[in-house]
């Protein structure tokens, strides 16, 4: 008999996980389910479906603090930090567009369930960065209150954090609290056209390694958005210091031409589509997620650019790479033998049929201390192996 | 001794002692092993100096190999082992214990790396928090979390406390800006987490890990983020008649968008210590000062100075000196800075606390503590990174008078008990160590605490990893694992199903 449960509150979670783990019967965890595509697909016959665990909890603009309950829409949360001139800055993506799904959907406990983040990854943090406090229920059926609902809290482990990333493996989460942002009051893109990959990266990491407080750096060779290449760094903030900071990249980055300015507006729909891998949305080629140092971005391409036919653009000053295998194979084993060669880092298989997903180790494998670590915090915290079983690794 | 107890010693190791010693002799040669008495002293206590303990036997390893010997050998010999890095715990988190050797990381103290392109440095992790920041500050480079402790205190150890500093509601806490970690489990195996990329998959050990107190794993090497100086940095001096309307002012620049670099408060017998000791030029006349300090780009910092006024002034505040050059700045902050020497002046002993609270509360606590002050019969001075509401209340008191201690130490347990009460917790920084241990269960339930040891299991099984911190109750690990279900409970009728 499977079944789907569809709690109204934190008890009912409880209720549900603690029925599962009694009778040893795995349970799917979703949201709006949006990101069914992404990891291993899930080996249980029941679903606990958190869409109606929605609402805000508190919010207090002055205190830079949000409390909402997990299965909120993420559209839903945006739009209200938004309208009190506030944002969530760890930017998180919306995988619709690269998935083959509606875009927009998704709620925050899915965000946090896969630490999702955009291009401002690297001034602002991810999504782990912002979660202070969790409201959860083990895989045991034990509610759990970790973290705090204050800014700056050391208060035992920060298992709100350490659980963000964890797909819903080891507790599920009803309630959480974000660290929120000013928004901030404009933008602009610095773009540089047509530099060779290698060129591009070192423009990007300069730029990083300046005051000018980047907070997007992006290269997207030519044949990816349009036939030039596109080197660009995001600028944000109070208009002044916009201008200013542009200024400054200007002189820093002399040698590499002379740059366009994007304004507000179309620098907006530029960084929706980077963070979104709109590039190589609405196809079916297998797609890896790379993050590496961001200096050997171009070099773990290069390698495989000679080895099968992909096209690959840099995210995160060149340390986040966006590779679709053109060829229609996963390549599994050259990209992350490649990867190990350039200094490390991991491959995450984001697009590949369910086939495919469940045979190939979807996150990068772990080396045997590290694997026996995670199992046994899995253990601890869902000993009957009931919550998302085999989402991260098979087995666990 | 006090009031916190620590575990009772085991008496089958204090009586191995020899046996213990030649074996760590062995994996560390010459003077890396100290047993005598009087050397041990320099290691008896950390930055809270009330407690003392002399640990059984100290190690100072210099390799990693080394240190998963040392951890291996206690591991199957159920010895228990205190990581220290420089000692600067204001918690008692390097506080040693009888039965326990004392793994002091200090030797290793180099830096490893240098990744401008890449902006990582990598460190051993006894290199100090500012050195750090002086190996690269050559190129304009910075480490960003300043704990007050940065000249002395470690990055192992700012790893095990998740350490702040008065930058860290812009720049983050040390959990922000690790990107990577090798650490040695007590079993001996070696860990690396992390690198020079980012967000590693898999569970996030590296959020674990930061802020853990020396409970789930010796680290060995620590890989941060390192970014570039701002190109300017100016504060204001802001004096209020009422601290409320400090309070209102700092909610206001945060509501208009502007998160300062730096912001921080203090109230009047702060103020006046602090003025009496530095001479900053503090107003006197003032019931809370107020010191914003604003870094960036020169325009945008210009800009920011002008807005700031104007919410000053739109909150009544009585005083306001803009810095006009640097060493006016740094005078600015010398009295916040010297807050705690200043304080030791007017008094014999003072214990700091560490509470943070939603910040609206801070009216409420305030007048809290004056009220707390009164019943336990000692003052209490405040200063306050007003930002993000972490309060440092200093308590008063002389611990040559009897019993003065123990009303210090429970002034200090009410005080964080408001701030758990007012939706807060129980440390912002510096964390619990035992200090704080027998608190947790103000904030925390029972279950709350169950899954806070479940982590500790997954990596210690047999807790002997600076055990009797942090956590007041210590079930074994395999009484914690069982499962109180009942089979076939069922069918959940209040659930909907579809």
């Amino acid at each position: 008999m499977d079944a789907t449960f569809k709690p109204q509150d934190t008890r009912q979670v409880e209720d549900a996980v603690k029925w599962a783990a009694a009778e040893e019967q795995p349970l799917e965890i979703v949201g709006h389910g949006s990101k069914r595509k992404l990891g291993r697909p899930v080996q249980a016959a029941h679903v606990l479906d958190l869409s109606d665990l929605t609402g805000v909890e508190s919010y207090e603009p002055a205190e830079l603090v949000l409390t909402v309950k997990a299965g909120t829409a993420i559209a839903e949360v945006e739009k209200l930090v938004g309208d009190n001139g506030q944002e969530l800055s760890f930017e998180p993506m919306d995988y619709g567009p690269l998935l083959g799904e509606e875009p927009g959907r998704g709620t925050l406990g899915g965000v946090l369930a896969a630490n999702l983040s955009g291009p401002r990854r690297i001034k602002a943090g991810a999504a782990r960065d912002h979660v202070l406090g969790m409201e959860a229920v083990s895989g045991r059926g034990e509610i759990f209150n970790s973290g705090g609902k204050v800014v700056k809290n050391v208060t035992g482990y920060d298992l709100p954090r350490a659980l963000c990333g964890s797909f819903g493996t080891l507790a599920v989460a009803t309630t959480v609290t974000l660290k929120v942002n000013p928004k901030p009051e404009t933008s602009a893109t610095f773009l540089l056209a047509g530099l060779k990959e290698a060129d591009a990266i070192d423009a990007l990491c300069r730029a990083m390694g300046s005051s000018a407080e980047v907070s997007g750096a992006a290269h997207l060779p030519g044949g990816i958005d349009g036939e030039v290449g596109k080197t660009v760094l995001r600028l944000e903030g109070f208009e002044t210091s916009v201008d200013y900071r542009f200024k400054s990249l200007e002189k820093l980055l002399a040698e590499f031409g002379a740059p366009a300015r994007l304004a507000e507006a179309e620098s907006g729909k530029l960084w929706r589509n980077i963070r979104d891998v709109v590039p190589f949305a609405g196809a079916h080629t297998p797609v890896w997620r790379v993050s590496v140092a961001p200096a050997s971005g171009p070099m773990l391409v290069e390698r495989l650019k000679a080895a099968f036919d992909m096209r690959a653009f840099f995210d995160w000053s060149g340390g986040l790479v966006w590779l679709s295998c053109d060829d229609g194979e996963i390549h599994e084993v050259e990209i992350r033998a490649a990867l190990e060669e350039t200094g490390g880092g991991h491959a995450t298989l984001v697009r590949a049929d369910p086939s495919v997903r469940s045979t190939v180790p979807v996150f990068q494998p772990q080396p045997g201390s590290l694997a026996a670590l995670s199992r046994r915090l899995k253990e601890q915290f869902d000993a009957k192996g009931i919550l998302n079983a085999g989402r991260m690794v098979a087995g666990v | 001794m006090t009031a916190i107890a620590m575990p009772a010693p085991d008496r089958d190791v204090l009586a191995r002692r020899r046996e213990i010693l030649s074996a760590l002799q062995a994996i560390v040669p010459g003077e890396g092993v100290i047993h005598d008495e009087r050397e041990m002293r320099a290691y008896e206590t950390d930055a809270l100096t009330a407690y003392r303990q002399l640990p059984l036997i100290v190690v100072l390893p210099e390799t990693v190999d080394q240190v998963s010997r040392v951890l291996r050998y206690c591991y199957d010999n159920d010895v228990k082992v205190v990581p220290r890095g420089a000692g600067t715990s204001l918690s008692g988190g390097a506080l040693p214990l009888e039965d326990g050797v004392l793994l002091s990381m200090m030797k290793f103290n180099q830096v490893l790396d240098i990744d401008y392109p890449n902006r990582a440095v990598v460190v051993q992790p006894g290199v100090t928090n500012l050195g750090i920041t002086r190996a690269v500050e050559g190129e304009g480079f910075y480490y960003a979390p300043d704990p007050s402790s940065q000249i002395a205190c470690s990055i192992g150890g700012n790893i095990a406390e998740n350490s702040g500093g008065v930058h860290c509601l812009k720049y983050g806490l040390t959990t922000n800006n690790v990107l990577g970690l090798e650490m040695v489990l007590i079993t001996g195996e070696v860990i690396r987490l992390g690198g020079k990329h980012l967000d590693s998959e898999g569970y996030d050990f590296l959020a674990l890990m930061t802020g853990s107190e020396g409970l789930l794993g010796v680290v060995t090497e620590v890989t941060v983020r390192i970014l570039q100086k701002p190109e300017t940095a100016r504060a204001l001096l802001i004096g209020f008649p009422a601290s409320e309307d400090g309070g209102r002012c700092v909610a206001e620049i945060i509501a208009a968008g502007i998160i300062p670099g730096g912001m921080e408060m203090m109230d009047r017998l702060a103020i006046h210590a602090a003025e009496d000791f530095v001479h900053a030029g503090y107003p006197l006349d003032v019931e809370a000062l107020l010191i914003v300090e604003l870094d960036g780009p020169e325009e945008e910092v210009d800009y920011l100075i002008g807005r700031v006024e104007e919410i000053a002034r739109a909150n009544e505040a009585s005083h306001v000196r803009i810095s006009a050059s640097e060493e006016e700045r740094m005078t600015f902050w010398a009295g916040r800075k010297a807050a705690f020497p200043a304080v030791g002046r007017i008094s014999p002993d003072y214990l700091c606390m560490d509470g943070t609270i939603p910040r609206r509360e801070l009216p409420k606590v305030l007048a809290g503590m004056r009220d707390l002050g009164e019943k336990h019969g000692l003052r209490v001075a405040n200063v306050f990174h007003a930002g993000d509401g972490n309060l440092h209340p200093l308590i008063l008191y002389d611990a040559n008078k009897p019993g003065e201690l123990e009303a210090a130490e429970a002034f200090g347990a009410d005080i964080l008990r408001l701030c758990v009460e007012v939706g807060g917790v129980l440390t912002g920084e510096h964390g619990v160590g035992i200090e704080k241990r027998d608190l947790m269960t103000e904030m925390f339930s029972e279950d709350d605490l169950k899954q806070q040891q479940r982590v500790k299991c997954a990596f210690d099984d047999k807790h002997l990893l600076n055990p009797g911190k942090v956590f007041p109750l210590l079930h074994r690990c395999a009484e914690l694992g069982k499962m109180h279900v009942h089979k076939g409970q069922l069918p959940f009728p209040d659930i909907p199903r579809f």
